[in-house]
């Protein structure tokens, strides 16, 4: 017994905190109090819940040889460290998306976001990422795609592939658009990232050929680069020479993304992806650990309410009611699909014994739940008026100051134009009126907790552009690997029609399934960029739903195979984050496509278009009948895309209870898994 | 203090994609002592387009 009062005592803790975050109305709460909140529940989860799951549910068997055991091979295989293979993981699932969603979600106050995250991680997210990578973890460390096809058969596998490459355009769509709302009519953001392409190809020669595998030194090196970048990129931009050579409108940089995606995707991975990696890699492991120590020095009070009124929707950064927009719009962080590829890709490959499968499935994902708590309390720290001139469509606020204050002060949010103006020459920007995608905003509480730690407010813009270099920088990374990842999807769907482009060695089903990816994304980035309604408005929702479901699938193949082990008895661990994720999704995808609210579903907002078309009207944004058709074109492209997601993941729904139902009438076991008695070749 | 470094230095490597080369020389040592191994500039490349290069360009959003 009293090695639980430590626990106990935790869990106290942990409730007091939740408490006075949830209770508090009026005077400030100091964000510390949702830090401590979240660790303690995490910590508490983690020692009863995922221990519960190890031993019970999946009973976990230190003497049963993983894939790095059975298959060393010093290359792929390798049995790894636990700290070691935690990094490597977390480094792997941590990305853009635990600091988008919850940056966007604040909009409903701190409140909703918080106890979405905290609870959606311990019963959804971090079961999802620790179950995956034990199911992959029995069977030779298969992927996602291959253990669906082994449990749930040659069709599940395949519509299953196909949703996963649906999933991964969108991604980079969203991801790259939000490269282009930070850096837009930005000069400074402009030149630092740009500069980090020959930064990155001299990291490059470098580990090729002076030194080779020399990484710390290379990584060093281009850090000293990257920061140079910064101090001189706020001379460029104020040059009159370079200023506007580096200044770029959205569609500009919507090209120069695409071609930069198409290019980027061909080089050799050691000339430009390789070392942009690295110090992707380690900036964002550096930049997140800055960020929690800056926000326990700094302890800020959260200025967001708890609760805003639109949490009753009608918000102004996305549309739509906290239920059940809130759960797909913080999709990382809480729980996410994509985690179901890194749990299947090279992590289970490297994992020594199953007793670290706990650590590093569910313990890396609640590392990534903390991280979006950070994001939240980045964007809650800043005055609310900020935070909703941030983010707001121009539609809405308009371009200047004078309009974006009004707008704002209106909605309930006072702030001067003084006080617009005033952040933005604070931060080194022409403006930060409708700078939506998350990146801007929370790289402006990144500028104001660090300022706060190093250097004071002189350091603001300088801060600034650090934290949009950094999510820049990693975003590229990922549409660049990302992009060829596709590519390779991709050719195995089409092989499946034409087997002649399963062919990796050759080059035209290379060339032509890189194409078709890049102009997949293009198409919706463009989309995204000319959208009136700024683009993150309608994407983020289809990524979030897209996002959400592949956990729903992930957590079905889950289901799956408990109930093939026969330990049904247990199945209710995956089944209820699967039904909540399924209400979630099914019920968010059901309102894009029918709602009869323009600003929520898509057919109708195509409907209010055409009717307008028709009757020879315009409707603003709208500037032309051409403008016209192309909102009503989008909208259309994606309600079928909604519909594709929808068919998916009921197709899924479908397979997963036609095997249980089969396992439930078998006696034995029917799983799948590489039996236990195998002992390592030797 | 060695040995912390060194878990953070083999950390770091592993997060982009480059395993143990020491390992790698055992594990060859141990199990294929007949085959040729790789240099460390090989292995470096090897890895570097095994990660990069294939269908394992695991990362996430």
């Amino acid at each position: 017994m009293t090695r639980h009062i430590p626990w106990i005592l935790t869990a106290v803790v942990g409730l007091v905190a939740l408490t006075i975050v949830a209770v508090s109305r009026g005077e400030a709460v100091n964000a510390l109090w949702i830090v401590i909140a979240a660790v303690s529940c995490f910590l508490v989860a983690y020692r009863y819940y995922a221990l519960f799951i190890a031993r019970h549910v999946m009973q976990l068997d230190p003497a049963r040889p993983t894939p790095a055991l059975r298959r060393a091979d010093g290359l792929d295989y390798v049995a790894t460290d636990r700290t070691v293979l935690f990094g490597h993981h977390f480094a792997a699932i941590a990305g853009a998306g635990p600091l988008v969603g919850p940056v966007l979600a604040a909009q409903m106050g701190y409140l909703p976001g918080t106890l979405w995250i905290i609870f959606g991680v311990v019963l959804a997210g971090a079961v999802q990422d620790f179950m995956i990578l034990f199911i992959s973890m029995r069977r030779d460390g298969k992927s996602l795609g291959e253990l669906i096809r082994l449990e749930m058969g040659q069709v599940a596998g395949t519509i299953a592939l196909f949703g996963a490459f649906m999933i991964m355009v969108i991604i980079l769509a969203v991801l790259a658009l939000i490269v282009v709302k930070a850096l837009a009519e930005s000069p400074w953001g402009m030149f630092t990232v740009a500069a980090t392409v020959p930064l990155a190809m001299v990291m490059g020669a470098y580990t090729r050929w002076v030194r080779p595998g020399r990484i710390g030194e290379v990584s060093i090196l281009g850090l000293i680069g990257l920061l140079a970048a910064i101090v001189y990129g706020q001379a460029i931009a104020q040059s009159p020479l370079w200023g506007p050579i580096f200044t770029f409108t959205p569609v500009q940089l919507c090209w120069i993304l695409i071609g930069y995606g198409a290019v980027a995707s061909v080089l050799p991975v050691w000339l430009l992806l390789a070392p942009r990696d690295y110090l992707s890699t380690f900036l964002k492991i550096g930049a997140i650990a800055a960020l929690a120590i800056g926000i326990v020095i700094m302890a800020p009070p959260l200025k967001m309410p708890a609760l805003t009124q639109f949490a009753a929707g009608g918000g102004p950064v996305w549309a739509g009611g906290l239920f059940p927009f809130l759960f797909i719009t913080i999709a990382c962080g809480a729980v996410s699909g994509f985690h179901a590829l890194i749990s299947s890709g090279t992590t289970p490959k490297l994992i020594a014994s199953e007793s670290h499968a706990p650590f590093i499935g569910y313990g890396a994902m609640l590392m990534e739940a903390f991280v979006a708590i950070m994001a939240l309390v980045g964007a809650s720290i800043l005055d609310p008026g900020i935070y909703f001139t941030m983010n707001s469509p121009t539609a809405m606020i308009g371009t200047d100051a004078a309009s974006a204050s009004a707008a704002i002060t209106a909605m309930g949010f006072p702030i001067t134009p003084d006080m617009i103006a005033q952040t933005a020459k604070d931060v080194g920007e022409h403006t930060i009126i409708s700078r939506a995608g998350g990146a801007p905003t929370l790289a402006v509480a990144m500028a104001e907790i660090f300022s706060h730690v190093v250097g004071g407010p002189a350091m603001k813009a300088f801060w600034y552009h650090f934290a949009i270099l950094f999510e820049a920088l990693f975003i590229l990374t990922a549409v660049d690997a990302g992009t060829r990842a596709g590519r390779f999807m991709l050719q195995d769907l089409i092989a499946l029609a034409v087997p002649a482009f399963k062919e990796t060695n050759s080059h035209a089903p290379g060339v032509i399934a890189t194409a078709l990816c890049v102009a997949a994304w293009g198409f919706f980035l463009y989309q995204g960029v000319t959208d009136p309604l700024g683009g993150v408005n309608t994407l983020w929702p289809v990524f979030g739903i897209s996002n959400q479901m592949l956990a729903a699938i992930a957590l079905m193949l889950g289901t799956t195979v408990l109930f093939r082990m026969k330990r049904d008895r247990f199945a209710w661990v995956t089944m209820l984050p699967t039904t909540w994720l399924l209400i979630c999704t099914l019920s968010a995808g059901w309102l894009k496509l029918f709602s009869t609210d323009p600003k929520v579903g898509f057919l109708a907002h195509a409907a209010r278009y055409d009717a307008a078309a028709d009757a020879g009207a315009l409707l603003g944004p709208a500037k032309s009948m051409a403008e016209m058709q192309r909102i009503i074109f989008n909208d259309r492209v994606d309600a079928a895309l909604v519909a594709i997601f929808l068919a998916v993941v009921l197709a899924i729904l479908f397979f997963t209870v036609k095997t249980c139902l089969a396992a439930r009438r078998c006696a034995a076991p029917t799983t799948r898994e590489i039996p236990a008695q195998m002992v390592p070749a030797q | 203090m060695n040995r912390l470094f060194c878990l953070i230095r083999q950390t770091a490597h592993l997060m982009v994609g480059i395993p143990d080369y020491d390992a790698y020389l055992r594990h060859m040592a141990d199990r294929h002592p007949e085959q040729p191994v790789m240099d460390r500039t090989a292995f470096f490349r090897d890895r570097q387009e095994a990660r990069y290069g294939g269908r394992n360009s695991g990362r996430c959003c």
